[in-house]
């Protein structure tokens, strides 16, 4: 009774507390809008609970042009174009958040952007240490872009990665079970838990791991006439019997049911059926975790490759939900992309209101990351109207990618330049998220600042060439060069800072020019999804 | 306003208490900057210039190197061809090379080419007997610089970056040049932090050390003065407004701190180290005008600034064809630069605490490819190479190992790649048998264990 009481006690102070801590109380130009956080879909009425339990405000609604800007980066990895961002600005729809959001999924980069995100799960890589050959990468990227382009439902997409046999050069997905380093039937079984389950099986008991491997003890990787051409196919009796002992008749299911294995069926068509299934506990959990950890730059559980019973999600309501909207659309997801967008939580400024410490793990303020090395570069250049050149030292000979090609196509880890490597771009070579690196560095932002690289794009790139040779008409300039770089107007604020600069005279200069761009393009709001 | 959800126990390394109270500020930072804070209560300072930080970096024994250079013959060097010469196997593996000189060391012969070198051998020591059996360019790379085989979930940092988390890190290095550069571009073959991760990256150059300017990416941009240096910074402080609105998020501060490091060596004078043109034009000369020469000049440099690990990625010695050509081409230029440096190391009183290595990821068939298309080629050859190291506690004037009549194999104590690299890391301090943190928790050693398909020939004590 008595520490019943204590504990309501302690309730009301936290909540008084909580009140009295709100920071912020007005919104903040240009990426807060004026509207508090309003339930808009049944993933807010969750969230919102748990605000009230922690004594969380959210954040303000970010602005259009924040939104603009976030949900182009978040769902493309593309910057909205010039005309793109004013038309967006300007429109009066009140849906106009929504229709946008369906606008984006159905664009070709949509498909780019996340072959590139998956590319990073599954390692898709031609050479060391994970040798899938160039042509075995083509292929692979080709079934992967085509089944994300048509939206391929997510339970048909995992079972092709997981029961397909054939050619690593004519069947795309077969070179699952080739992208890794470790190509025994543990070495695979972790893969296949690391990537389906989110699950780190290489600290599982031995035995464990031994049940679940026996469901891959059965694939055989033969080698043809064509150099580095190889069949994976279901292989009962491997070609080599008479030095290997017989695979195990007996497999243990990760829930740690036992089964025999029948002769007459790939034991991997019987994991998959184990797997893709409504109830299987980490399935369907484990790719919402992920969307959702790609959409805020952290899991509900978190890391997302880390799921286990002793790491558990802040908000598991919001999990199932997703998971059981995941299974109702027919394993639709862009259903789950539209259901994290369209909510409030998703559309929170990046804007803290809340002092307590746990606002961002509860997701009550969009969480700010560097964009990621692929995504700014392309940016750069398309603001800059410029191209890189990529290339790849191995194999011989050298691949090198015609000039144009944006980083995020690239689609092998072994093509590369050396702004993908500063920028921390994953080496694909375990598949671990951790393997993207996104922190800021020193010498990143010396590259940034200063480095004859980016200099010359901003000084010398065509796609600019319109502004610094318009001398006459400051505003417009100005304007049109926010709208490029930010995606949004420049506020008052920013025109009183810019007539004590660049805009004090009637008319710019060219180094006025430059100097702004280069502002611009240093400023955090470019350089961070916000 | 009360402070509950501001309040925050920090323990320090040892586990005692010590700040029970932090600001909201510092709350915010403890996410990223956790591991900061936990080091800030142990030594109670700032370091300004923290190019990478690791708080589980385990400590260092009292070291006779400081420094390391290391030349990387891209490609794959001809053992027969540069330090281990068979003049009596004959045309068909010596080519024209019949003349090995003599070097200032009686015994030690080298190819005729090397005349600087030959005047030195009394600074550094030869391994004849380097192997690994590899002939694949990227494993190969990886197993010399790494002392591990590929194949086992764990991607290895390569030396660089051992010694840059060793070294590189606060309390030992505070320096405003980052710890590890690489001179002019990544090797591109592996990613060289393996899993310690990008801030244990090399910092590449850029540009070319043999052009004036030498311009390295970020550090000298030529053309923009220090006057319009500040007044974009002033710009762009004033124009930043997402940073003005949410400045004590640790994000910002992360940027922010970046950008102070980086402004430091925009304006400061340090930058001045890149610069081969601040040396009389005598030793630029001494050096060699030419890439790699200058590139050796620029280590030098580097170095007397005390920078840790500088890699010259020296391209050019896959010579499938043609590779008599080539190396007439290439060694009089590898030759001055390698043997300047070492001199020049000597005589600044730098070589004793200065470890230079020098070879490939493996050598070169013994046996000429005289036929169309090699032409007098030589292909990859990983069962035997050798391997030139000096400084820092390695002895000169000895040659350990021997290879058969003709190059073919080893003869007499093999050296597998980590044993030279463990002994390195036994120079600088570093325990070979020391386990660093994986980022997935579990601890790794540094060198693997012999045995388990780990083969060694042990440290080489009789150089060290």
């Amino acid at each position: 009774m008595r520490s019943s009481s204590l504990i309501g006690l302690l309730a009301v102070v936290l909540t008084v507390t909580t009140v009295l801590a709100g920071v912020s109380a007005q919104p903040i130009e240009p990426f807060d809008s004026d509207q508090e956080f309003s339930v808009r879909n049944r993933i807010d009425e969750l969230m919102v609970a748990k605000w009230k339990e922690q004594g969380i405000t959210p954040a303000f609604i970010c602005s259009d042009a924040v939104f603009l800007r976030r949900v182009y980066l978040d769902l493309i990895g593309t910057l909205p174009t010039e005309d793109e961002a004013k038309k967006f600005l300007e429109d009066s729809d009140p849906q106009k958040r929504e229709k946008l959001i369906d606008e984006l999924l159905n664009r070709p980069e949509y498909a780019d952007y996340w072959t590139m995100r998956w590319g990073d799960v599954l390692r898709i890589k031609a050479e060391f240490p994970i040798n899938l050959w160039p042509n075995a990468v083509q292929a692979y990227n080709r079934w992967l872009y085509s089944s994300l382009a048509r939206n391929k439902p997510y339970d048909q997409f995992v079972r092709e990665l997981l029961t397909s046999s054939g050619s690593n050069f004519r069947v795309g997905p077969v070179n699952f079970y080739r992208a890794t380093q470790d190509r025994s039937p543990k070495g695979i079984a972790q893969a296949v838990a690391l990537t389906f389950m989110g699950v780190r099986a290489d600290q599982w008991p031995e035995e464990k791991l031994k049940g679940m491997a026996a469901f891959f003890s059965q694939i055989s990787f033969k080698s043809t006439m064509e150099w580095k051409e190889e069949i994976v196919s279901w292989d009962p009796y491997h070609a080599n019997t008479a030095t290997q002992p017989p695979p195990p008749q007996e497999a243990v299911f990760p829930d740690g049911v036992k089964i025999q294995l029948p002769a007459d069926r790939d034991p991997r068509q019987v994991f998959a059926d184990w797997l893709i299934s409504p109830k299987n506990p980490w399935f369907a959990k484990n790719v919402v975790n992920r969307i959702w950890y790609w959409l805020f730059g952290r899991g509900i559980i978190h890391e997302p490759d880390d799921i286990r019973d002793d790491n558990p999600a802040v908000a598991p309501e919001v999990l199932s939900y997703l998971e059981s909207e995941l299974v109702r659309s027919g394993w639709d997801l862009k259903h789950i992309y539209r259901l994290i967008c369209n909510s409030g939580t998703y559309q929170l400024s990046c804007i803290a209101r809340s002092r307590n410490p746990k606002a961002g793990m509860y997701f009550a303020y969009y969480p700010t990351r560097r964009l990621d090395a692929e995504v700014l570069i392309d940016a750069i250049c398309q603001i800059t109207g410029t191209s890189e050149e990529y290339w790849s030292m191995v194999p011989e000979p050298y691949t090198i990618i015609s000039q144009g090609e944006r980083a995020v196509r690239l689609g092998d880890a072994s093509i590369t330049s050396a702004f993908l490597e500063l920028f921390g771009r994953p080496p694909r070579d375990v598949g671990l998220i951790s393997e993207r690196a996104n922190r800021m560095t020193a010498s990143q932002r010396l590259h940034l600042l200063n480095s004859s690289h980016i200099l010359t794009k901003i000084e010398q790139g065509p796609g600019l060439e319109w502004a610094r040779n318009s001398y006459t008409n400051p505003r417009q300039t100005v304007t049109r060069l926010y709208l490029t770089i930010l995606s949004r107007y420049p506020t008052e604020k920013e025109w009183e800072i810019l007539k004590q600069t660049t805009a004090k005279s009637s008319r710019l200069s060219r180094e006025m020019v430059i100097d702004l761009i280069w502002a611009l393009m240093n400023s955090t709001e470019f350089l961070y999804r916000h | 306003m009360s402070d509950i959800a501001n309040t925050h126990v920090v323990l320090n390394a040892e586990g005692h208490q010590v700040s029970a109270r932090l600001t909201r500020r510092a709350a915010l930072k403890r996410g990223i900057f956790g591991a900061l804070a936990l080091y800030l209560g142990r030594a109670g300072v700032v370091p300004r210039h923290v190019w990478a930080f690791d708080p589980t970096l385990p400590a260092t024994k009292p070291a006779k190197a400081k420094a390391v250079i290391q030349i990387w013959m891209w490609g794959g060097p001809p053992h027969l061809d540069t330090f281990d010469p068979k003049p009596e196997a004959g045309s068909d593996y010596c080519g024209p090379f019949t003349s090995p000189i003599e070097t200032n060391v009686s015994g030690i012969r080298i190819n005729e080419l090397l005349t600087e070198l030959a005047k030195i051998a009394d600074k550094y020591s030869l391994i004849r007997s380097m192997t690994h059996g590899v002939n694949a360019h990227e494993t190969a790379s990886y197993l010399v610089q790494t002392g591990r085989m590929p194949g086992d979930r764990i991607v290895y940092p390569a030396v660089g970056a051992v010694v840059a988390y060793f070294k590189g890190q606060p309390p030992e290095y505070d320096g405003l040049i980052p710890p590890y550069i690489v001179l002019t571009e990544p090797q591109g073959r592996f990613s060289e932090a393996g899993f310690l991760g990008p801030r244990f990256k090399p910092f590449a150059t850029g540009g070319d050390p043999a052009r004036t300017p030498f311009t390295v990416e970020g550090i000298v941009s030529p053309g923009v003065t220090v006057a319009r240096q500040k007044s974009r910074r002033e710009l762009l402080q004033n124009l930043d407004l997402l940073r003005q609105a949410m400045g004590d998020d640790p994000q910002i501060q992360e940027v922010k701190q970046a950008e102070e490091q980086a402004y430091d060596l925009i304006l400061g004078t340090s930058g001045k180290a890149f610069d081969p043109s601040e040396e009389p034009q005598a030793v630029r000369e001494k050096y060699g005008m030419t890439t790699f020469g200058q590139s050796c000049l620029v280590a030098r440099r580097l170095v007397e600034r005390g920078v840790r690990y500088i890699t010259i990625n020296y391209k050019g010695w896959d010579t499938h064809k043609e590779n008599f050509v080539v190396m007439r081409r290439k060694l009089p230029e590898f030759d001055r630069g390698l043997a300047s440096l070492i001199q020049d190391l000597a005589d600044r009183g730098l070589l004793d605490s200065t470890i230079v290595w020098c070879c490939g990821e493996f050598g070169r068939t013994p046996k000429i490819a005289w036929e169309a298309p090699w032409n007098g080629g030589r292909h990859h050859y990983g069962p035997a190479f050798s391997a030139l190291v000096a400084g820092g506690g390695f002895k000169g004037g000895h040659v350990v190992g021997t290879t058969d009549k003709n190059g073919s194999e080893v003869k007499e104590r093999p050296v597998h790649p980590t044993d030279l690299i463990a002994s390195m890391y036994e120079l600088l301090g570093i325990d070979p048998g020391t386990t660093i943190r994986h980022p997935q928790g579990y601890m790794v050693r540094l060198i693997p264990e012999p045995g388990n398909g780990v083969t060694s020939g042990g440290l080489l004590t009789e150089i060290m």
